[in-house]
């Protein structure tokens, strides 16, 4: 198993800590003139997204995690898992509801997403940055108001719910952006 | 390859010069001598937490000065008065936002002097060199830092209160066991107590725990004081200073027991400097003596965040 010292750590670098993997954010080196050394770190819990400080004496060792991260595409879902296929190899993954997080709400068939592995295992998956989505469910439009800036609840055919402006009707298409889960654009 | 640029503006390189040559006409309208002593040396500091290079060469390994004290205070041994020295030190291990492996050390000792007076000094040359630092500095026992920053008295706090000092103030402490009770100071000092030292100011902290006493004389009472200070701006320890120990035993036991820590810390064995042990029993003269760190002042100078913005070139483009 590999390890790395506390003198390799940069922002970037996956390890393990209590069990679970993290990647290091920031690195500091800490050290009274005299004294012992510490190296600061903050660091991201990749199962929970939870952000820690830690001090860790300089020159100690951790694991390394196994984490990987794989571009694939998303084929369906059978309700407790959602399916995804390495394109290079035809391989299949299946990630569950903790590992695909938000992600579920932007995917309906066919997309390209990045997938995290640890340990072989899907971690965690993200969506593309936008997704172009029916609306199902929404109050009636209000015809020609692109003005006021006012917005309402919209229901999308992936089950997610986003504001949108009055103007936007059922059956339109929109254009959302994954990562705030906001409403970017009508799309065509 | 484009690592082969300096790291450091020709701005900062400029300044840095331009502090030479005012640190220079302070020295020697004092009248301290500027000397040079040997970077390589058959002897090397035997600190717990400060590491040497270790050199092969001709005749046995040499060891690369973490600082120029010991031959220093050799020439004040020999009654060559006042002296100052600017060198580059070498400490292993030291790579971060504030550390070089290699780094410029500007070093001097008075005659006569203790620790408060040299304070004063340290002060009037800061001042002199980083003008917006030159107004009344803050003196702090190193207790009462303690006690404003951390919330517990460092002479008599266990591990256990460390710890818990650690979690009050939302950060987390490794297990108890991992480290003793310097180890704990340590890093209450580096994580708490320091980082909220000499904001927008200089701040001076004294008076120290006998464990920290290092290579300074320690005041008997109860609990005794070790006659150190330490030099902050902003968070940053620029400088560190003694009223020096000059009991040549007491300076044989110290160095023996900082061996045996070493050696029980499976850390590289270095030779004792038997040559600095034969000056102090010749006799050091009543004196103070600090060490400051040059490319921190020019950092604090230039208003720059990392060390790499004053050094030419840091140690991953050397």
């Amino acid at each position: 198993m590999s390890s790395y010292s506390t003198n390799e750590f940069k922002a970037g670098l996956k390890i393990m800590l209590d069990g679970d993997p993290y990647t290091i954010l920031e690195n500091e080196f800490v050290k009274p003139g005299k004294g012992q050394a510490f190296n600061r770190v903050k660091i991201r819990n990749l199962k929970s997204g939870k952000v820690l400080d830690r001090n860790m004496k300089s020159g100690d060792t951790v694991e390394a995690a196994d984490i990987s991260e794989l571009d694939v595409q998303y084929l369906y879902s059978d309700g407790q898992f959602w399916h995804f296929m390495n394109p290079e190899n035809f391989e299949q993954l299946a990630a569950d509801a903790t590992a695909m997080g938000d992600a579920k709400d932007w995917l309906k068939g066919e997309e390209l997403c990045k997938i995290m592995l640890w340990d072989g295992k899907p971690l965690a998956v993200t969506a593309p940055i936008f997704a172009i989505l029916k609306v199902t469910e929404t109050e009636p439009g209000v015809r020609g108001d692109t003005v006021t800036g006012g917005s309402k609840p919209a229901k999308l055919e992936t089950g997610a719910t986003v504001r949108v402006p009055l103007f936007i009707n059922e059956g339109e298409l929109i254009k959302v952006d994954t990562r705030t889960a906001e409403y970017v654009a009508r799309a065509k | 390859m484009s690592d082969w640029q300096p790291t450091a503006s020709l701005a900062n390189l400029k300044l840095r010069a331009e502090l030479l040559t005012k640190l220079r006409v302070f020295f020697a309208a004092r009248q301290v001598l500027e000397v040079d002593t040997p970077a390589l040396s058959r002897a090397g500091a035997t600190d717990r937490h400060i590491h040497s290079f270790r050199v092969e060469a001709a005749g046995g390994p040499y060891y690369l000065h973490t600082s120029p004290e010991f031959p220093m205070k050799r020439l004040l041994a020999a009654g060559y008065g006042d002296v100052w020295q600017l060198c580059k030190v070498f400490r292993d291990g030291e790579v971060g936002r504030r550390h070089n492996p290699e780094f410029s050390l500007l070093e001097w000792y008075r005659l006569g002097f203790d620790h408060h007076r040299l304070v004063g000094e340290v002060a009037e040359l800061i001042g002199l060199l980083v003008p917006k630092l030159a107004g009344e500095p803050e003196y702090l026992a190193y207790r009462e830092a303690f006690q404003a920053h951390a919330g517990l008295d460092p002479f008599t706090a266990r591990p256990t209160d460390c710890a818990a000092a650690m979690k009050s103030a939302g950060r987390h402490p490794p297990a108890e066991a991992e480290l003793d009770r310097d180890g704990w100071l340590d890093l209450l000092a580096g994580d708490l107590v320091y980082p909220a030292l000499g904001k927008g100011r200089l701040t001076f902290i004294y008076d120290y725990p006998e464990s920290q006493a290092a290579l300074a004389r320690v005041r008997s009472g109860s609990p005794p004081m070790a006659e150190r200070f330490e030099a902050f701006v902003d968070g940053v320890e620029l400088a560190n200073g003694f009223h020096e120990l000059a009991d040549a035993a007491e300076q044989r036991r110290r160095f023996e027991a900082e061996r045996a820590w070493r050696k029980a810390h499976g850390l590289m064995a270095v030779p004792l400097d038997e040559r600095l042990i034969a000056a102090l029993e010749q006799g050091l003269p009543e004196c103070s003596g600090v060490a400051l760190g040059l490319d921190r002042l020019v950092m604090i100078a230039a208003g720059a965040r990392s060390i790499e913005e004053v050094l030419a070139f840091p140690s991953d483009r050397a």
